[in-house]
């Protein structure tokens, strides 16, 4: 080898470097010459070269001190330790960037917990699923919670503390603060109010001791507008104590619901609807499920799922509940108001069909019935022997909350005659939600110290001195009961985003013992837990989720008789309903986009509520969907649109409440219309004496489904018990499952073999009550678009709950079906896209590549099942930093012109095929959950693996009930549905 | 060919000499109609509406538009077809005519090629807007790339690309070549140098001689060859767009015949259209007899006729196959919200042409002009009602939605009349809008050939 091209290590014997004076390069003749005039001619051509070519000191001169002084710096920063000491080359525990961890906490609604379990990237929170653990959500979530996560990144949350508009700071709060403090200890806080929601938190309500033992004259009112007041004072009237009946639904065959729509509503719901619908599987041969009757005015989610339904007016229900009373023999009920023939007819088959199913039975009254109603049905049960065996009874964790209602009444009147001086809120919006015969906005200036600690500055910040951001639950240390008393201690999942405060740590500043809340919170329950391994104990509830034998203690109470010796008729031809909104419930989750833009499960109207109505009386008044009406009731007037509702008692109109917000944000603002305007303290729920006269003109309502006939198609298929019994392949057409055909085209790639994807849905189950929706738009980052977007038919949702009616318009059968995308083998979507941007993998998925996408909705128009959604706008909001912060970093944000559609959550299977693959093992069946899955409260979808005939989809997919919705089309499409059974009672 | 006594193609008194004159003077005439500017005048503020309705749909996305989930197509994908239809009778006239002999074509063929070059560049431009993304829709190009990705070649969008960029192609080249002759002739005749220039450049360094001529019809005759199979291929492809779906309503197989059909059929109803204003405008009775007006009526007659046994054949079949799904869709045409458009489109396509039946109303040019204005409007409506009609309401109830155009649905089609009329108005003046070497060769034949119908 020739030494020459060895590198040299040696600058100095680099060919340019061995004589730098010695000029090789010259440009010119001048500049070979090197005359004056050249230099000259070159400072003055490129002045800003002239330094650094004529300046002694060069820039190789200039690096050569800059690397000495660096190297100088170096040595006075070498002052290790001689101790030795450990780098931190390993991230923080539990921290793999890009690995998602799970936290155990809870979310409360209406004072009681839905425990869950929240996936955080990078310590934030990104989606919440339930708690299988907790006994109030068995794993399972309902929309509320599902999209806590929005409220909490919700950009309009309030940022700082507020004094009279003006931002101010907590210090200045706890200044002017302190001097009303000492003057209230004067008195004994004789004018000292302080309003919270309701609330079962241990730590909160010894709290609330705390400091009726300081100010022994003040009060402490829980107060929400769609408190269960009712179902507290009924079981006072019936046991003489505030007890919660704790339902056994799957125990029961026969269940009555008086107005009561404890499928989707309460705080035990997610357990009710889990255990009904186990009450009712036909899948592995068996051939036996329970029977639900519903009586109601609106219909319901629980009224739509039942296999029997009665359209009566709210104001009859009572009568309805003491004819049936009567029918069971239960003593001293008086005789209700007459019932139609239907209704009475109803009494008496009802009546026998309970009493053949004595202790298995149950029957339900709603939260919006009256307190004699719930004493009736507990009279019931006890009568037919269904206490301790389909419903047990045990004290409320809220019982303190049972006089909130009255209470709010006083307070008002309290402010009228200046007996309130220092006024605090915690939570809620009461003068938003208040009766609106309960003037406190007129009486608020007569208080002298208003402060309010909020989720947002609302209505009732708006008339506060002081506002106080509040943590969002999943910011904050709390403790907080199931139904049945069991405690969850919370964990925030993020330092709260704006330096909100918990209750707790509003109260301490109350009491003067600031803390923060984790604090307060550990040392309350140091002091409560009493067990001797404190540190363990505390670990285990927060990993659990749950505080273990923390359930309170069920017993026999006795109904007392006497209580329904009085009937008392409503009075008025058309009666009034007041109803909890199915998605924004009682306004406060107003500024909710997903929630507002969700489907109402019947009616699919979105952003807005109406006046729902019978189709008869729809007639009688001349008014179609949409068209104004005014409601004329107790002297109030409220103009608001009408919707048509097949199945909607005759004579009654229901309005939800929860809309016409002023100050909910920048999404609730000026949506709906407000029916609080109308709502009295005394009739909260119904009434009669409405007036209803068209007003001429319309409002644009928007329904995401406007088309509920099937047309004759068979979309859904259902057949009741019987027919069932005699022909379980009812569902089973043979053209639905065509063979594979001979093609000309390689479907390339073949299916393969060992792992094919597929997903059923058990409509048997389902109850439409839409946590598929939002848990899947919170794990697909899918954008809403607004009310105008969704009228022109452009909503986003992924999975959506499509509703048919059929038979008569008063009383039809009503069909809730869920539909995912299909990912149809034979996929029409596919060929059609000119630029392959929809393609199939080998495991069966039907996959949008997205960024291939160049927008022609090709695949949309051929889409049999019109699943496919398309980005008509630059939806996705690519602006706010909070939503950054909340979006699923496993799922594209998609963009402005591109299709999307359900991926059978593609990411979550590769998840857990990573994770398989690394320990080189199957994956197991039920490892992977979709979304919707998960959320599911019914437990009606099951996802897997096809090809594994052990799988769980596998043996559903062999259920003689399993049918392909359009299977005639001949896309053989993996997702597929298990028809419908009525349990039909032959005698209606 | 039977030879029977017909009006004559040229009117008696022409010469070579007053043909071209008469032709070219359009042209090099320096009084040109005031009504040429007010027309021009309102064509050209109607393309920059398009412009403007262009621009807003690029800011903002097609969400500007009607179309939802489940009419994905809505105007752009109607337009389009309709304006590819129009041009149809310009390669018919051109190219079929022209091998078939058919020679009364020859004073009538340079404008309706124009006519067709013009509705596809209108027609080209709905494609390629309607597109979520159109600074990606280069993408239906098959063209060697580092993603190593080809278009879909199954897809009938990715066919359109093909058959909709040859026809532009060789429409423009056809028209280009029958041009040549005629430039050459403006460039001799030209007194004013700019024009000279500009016709001389056109003309290629046209010659007059033998050869050129000898090559000149050589490559008119290839040109036509290959424009033939187009004017079938070209709306067969569009069709396919449709019948390839499983869409009730667009799966049909009798799809490209009855699209073929009634592309013709809206074409020449279109050249007649603006044939019969610009005959009166510039006097060109002379040129343009009432044996092309008779012969174009005849022919919107028969291809009518063709449309019109599509229409009961898709009836026909919903009933015959008994699909739910097609029963529905046929159901959701004559009664469902959008019955008006579908009546509309029989009244204008079926029962208002039967009147072509009698000479008399073939000859009056104002019936005439109503009736191909009216299949215009019904033919626009045809796919207006294949597009949204089908779409709105297909398999799943629950998903049936509505469509309304919006502002800028109806800006964009307005503005692609105003960029067709303006490219038109261009065209009639500054190119020879009658082929004059065609003419005098017509002129030549009558002369001696007295019946005026060259034998075949």
């Amino acid at each position: 080898m020739n030494d020459t091209f060895e590198p040299s290590t040696n600058f100095k014997e680099l060919p340019i470097l061995k004589k730098p004076e010695e000029k090789v390069y010259w440009r010119s003749m001048d500049e070979l010459a090197d005359s004056a005039e050249f230099r000259t001619y070159l400072e003055t051509e490129f002045p800003s070269k002239h330094d650094t070519w004529l300046d002694p000191v060069s820039r190789r001169d200039f690096l050569k001190v800059m690397g000495a002084s660096l190297g100088l710096m170096m040595f006075t920063a070498c002052r290790r330790p001689l101790e030795k000491i450990f780098p931190v080359n390993e991230a923080p525990e539990n921290q793999i960037p890009g690995k998602p961890v799970f936290y155990a906490t809870a979310l409360a609604f209406g004072g009681l917990a839905q425990g869950v379990i929240v996936e955080t990237h990078e310590g934030r929170p990104t989606k919440i699923e339930g708690n299988p653990a907790h006994p109030d959500s068995l794993g399972a979530t309902d929309v509320f919670t599902q999209a806590a996560i929005l409220d909490m990144y919700d950009p309009d949350r309030s940022q700082s503390v507020v004094h009279r508009g003006v931002v101010s700071s907590l210090d200045s709060f706890v200044r002017a603060l302190t001097p009303e403090l000492a003057v209230q200890k004067q008195t004994q806080g004789a004018s000292f109010r302080i309003v919270s929601e309701v609330t079962s938190s241990p730590s909160l309500l010894a709290q609330r001791a705390a400091f009726l033992k300081a100010y022994p004259k003040a009060q402490w009112i829980q107060y929400e507008p769609l408190g269960r007041y009712n179902a507290l004072q009924g079981a006072k009237l019936a046991f003489g104590d505030f007890l919660e009946a704790r339902l056994n639904v799957e125990k029961a065959d026969v269940i009555v619901s008086l107005d009561s729509n404890f499928l989707d509503e309460g705080p035990a719901k997610l357990r009710y609807a889990r255990e009904f619908a186990a009450g009712r599987q036909l899948t592995d041969g068996r051939t036996t499920m329970n029977r639900l009757y519903v009586v109601e005015p609106c219909p319901s989610i629980t009224g739509s799922t039942a296999d029997h339904r009665l359209a009566l007016r709210a104001s009859d229900i009572e009568s309805f509940a003491r004819e049936l009373a009567r029918a069971l023999n239960v003593s001293d009920v008086a005789a209700g108001g007459a019932l139609s023939p239907e209704a009475r007819k109803w009494v008496n088959v009802v009546a026998a069909d309970l009493s053949r199913s004595r202790g298995s039975s149950l029957i339900v009254a709603g939260d919006e019935q009256p307190p004699v109603v719930h004493a009736l049905a507990h009279a019931m049960n006890q009568a037919l022997g269904n206490a301790g065996r389909t419903v047990s009874y045990a004290s409320s964790p809220v019982a303190e909350s049972a006089t909130g209602w009255q209470d709010m009444q006083q307070l008002v009147k309290d402010m009228e005659e200046k007996r309130v001086d220092l006024l605090l809120f915690v939570g809620g919006n009461p003068i938003y939600d208040l009766p609106v015969d309960v003037e406190l906005a007129r009486y608020m200036n007569r208080v002298q110290f208003v402060a309010r600690l909020g989720l947002h500055e609302n209505e009732t910040s708006n008339l506060s001195h002081w506002h106080v951001p509040q943590a969002h639950a999943l910011e904050s240390w709390n403790d907080v009961r199931a139904l049945d008393g069991t405690i969850t201690i919370a964990q925030p999942m993020i330092e709260p985003l704006y330096g909100g405060k918990t209750p707790q740590e509003f109260i301490a500043l109350v009491l003067e013992n600031a803390h923060s809340a984790h604090d307060l919170l550990k040392d309350y329950w140091k002091k409560e837990s009493r067990v001797a391994l404190f540190d363990s104990f505390w670990q285990q509830s927060l990993h659990d989720g749950i505080v273990s034998h923390t359930a309170l203690a069920t017993h026999q109470p006795n109904v007392r008789s006497g209580f329904a010796k009085e009937f008392s008729a409503i009075k008025g031809d058309v009666e009034i309903v007041f109803r909890p909104d199915p998605t924004i419930w009682d306004g406060r989750f107003a500024n909710n986009a997903w929630l507002q833009e969700l489907p109402k499960p019947i009616s699919k109207l979105t952003w807005d509520n109406a006046a729902y109505l019978s189709p008869a009386m729809a007639k009688r008044l001349n008014v179609e969907n949409g068209d104004l009406v005014s409601l004329n009731y107790k002297g109030r007037t409220l103009d608001v649109p009408v919707w048509i509702t097949p199945g909607h008692a005759d004579q009654s109109l229901s309005i939800t409440l929860g809309y016409g917000r002023t100050k909910a944000g920048r999404v609730g603002d000026q949506h709906g219309f407000n029916a609080y305007m109308l709502r009295t303290s005394d009739a909260p729920y119904f009434d009669g004496g409405l007036t209803v006269t068209k007003k001429g003109g319309s409002y644009k309502l928007v329904a995401t489904q406007t088309h509920h006939s099937m047309e004759g198609r068979e979309i859904v298929r259902a057949a009741t018990l019987a027919e069932y019994k005699s022909d379980p392949k009812f569902s089973y057409r043979k053209t639905d499952w065509p063979e594979e055909s001979e093609t000309l085209y390689d479907t390339a790639p073949k299916l393969d073999e060992e792992t094919g994807w597929g997903l059923t849905i058990d409509m048997n189950g389902c109850t439409g009550c839409n946590a598929c929706i939002i848990a899947c738009q919170s794990e697909n980052n899918i954008s809403t678009v607004g009310k105008d977007q969704v009228s022109r038919g452009r909503e986003m949702h992924w999975i959506r709950v499509d509703n048919y009616f059929e038979g008569s318009t008063d009383n039809p059968e009503m069909l809730h079906q869920p539909v995912t995308c299909m990912h149809c083998e034979n996929a029409p979507c596919e060929p059609v896209c000119p630029v392959g941007a929809t393609s199939h993998t080998a495991e069966g998925l039907n996959q949008m590549v997205y960024n291939r996408c160049v927008g022609t909705r090709y695949c949309s128009n051929n889409c049999p099942y019109k699943v496919r959604r398309y980005n008509f706008f630059q939806y996705a909001d690519d602006s706010t930093e909070q939503f950054k912060f909340m979006r699923n970093p496993d799922v594209t944000v998609r963009s402005r012109g591109v299709m999307e559609k359900c991926t059978y959550c593609v990411q979550r299977i590769q998840e857990v095929k990573i994770e398989a693959m690394k320990t080189d093992r199957e994956i197991k069946d039920g490892e992977i959950m979709t979304a919707c899955q998960s959320a599911c409260p019914t437990r009606v979808i099951t996802f897997g693996n096809i090809r594994d005939k052990k799988s769980r989809v596998a043996q559903l997919k062999n259920e003689p009930r399993n049918y392909a919705m359009l299977g005639d089309l001949g896309v053989r499409p993996r997702t597929t549905y298990l028809a419908k059974v009525r349990n039909v009672n032959p005698e209606i | 060919m039977a030879a029977s006594p017909q009006a004559p193609l040229l009117e008696p008194g022409q010469t070579y000499g007053s043909v071209t004159d008469k032709i070219s003077g359009i042209v090099l005439t320096k009084n040109t109609p005031i009504t040429w500017f007010i027309i021009f005048t309102c064509a050209f503020a109607l393309l920059m509406m398009m412009l403007g309705s262009i621009s807003w749909l690029l800011i903002k996305g097609i969400g500007v538009w009607g179309v939802n989930i489940p009419v994905g197509w809505g105007f752009a994908i109607v337009n389009f077809v309709w304006w590819i239809g129009i041009g149809h009778a310009g390669t018919l006239i051109s190219a079929i005519l022209f091998l078939l002999h058919q020679t009364w074509r020859n004073s009538i063929n340079r404008f309706a090629e124009a006519m067709t070059l013009f509705a596809v560049a209108c027609a080209g431009l709905f494609p390629l807007l309607h597109v979520g993304r159109p600074w990606r829709a280069y993408w239906l190009f098959p063209y060697p790339n580092t993603m190593s990705m080809w278009p879909q070649f199954r897809s009938p969008l990715m066919w359109d690309v093909f058959a909709v960029s040859t026809y532009a192609t060789v429409s423009a080249l056809f028209w280009f070549v029958g041009l040549v002759p005629d430039v050459a002739a403006m460039r001799d005749r030209a007194k004013n140098p700019i024009a000279q220039r500009f016709y001389g450049i056109l003309a290629m360094g046209w010659r007059n001689s033998a050869k050129h001529w000898n090559v000149h019809d050589t490559a008119s005759l290839l040109l036509a060859g290959l424009a033939t199979p187009l004017v079938l291929s070209v709306h067969s492809v569009v069709s396919f767009d449709f019948a390839i779906s499983i869409v009730p309503g667009w799966h049909t197989t009798i799809f490209p015949p009855y699209f073929v059909a009634g592309a013709i059929y809206s074409g020449f109803a279109m050249v007649l259209t603006l044939m019969i204003p610009f005959r009166k405008l510039y006097h060109m009775e002379a040129l343009i007899t009432e044996r092309h007006i008779d012969n174009m009526a005849k022919v919107m007659l028969a291809t009518g006729l063709m449309v019109a046994y599509g229409y009961l054949m898709e009836a026909i079949l919903c009933w015959y196959n008994g699909s739910q799904y097609e029963v529905g869709m046929f159901f959701s045409r004559i009664k469902g919200p959008y019955w008006p458009a579908y009546w509309a489109l029989i009244l204008c396509n079926i029962v208002i042409p039967q009147v072509l039946w009698w000479k008399k109303n073939r000859l009056n040019t104002l019936v005439l002009w109503g009736v191909s204005i009216v299949v215009n409007i019904g033919m626009w409506l045809e796919r207006f009602v294949i597009v949204v009609i089908s779409l709105h309401r297909d398999f799943v109830p629950s998903s049936w939605g509505i469509y309304h155009p919006t502002f800028w649905d109806l800006s964009l089609f307005i503005g692609t009349m105003g960029f067709f009329l303006t490219l038109l108005f261009l065209f009639i003046r500054f190119i020879p809008a009658i082929s004059i070497f065609e003419t005098r060769h017509l002129l030549h034949e009558s002369e001696h050939h007295k019946d005026g119908v060259h034998g075949s």
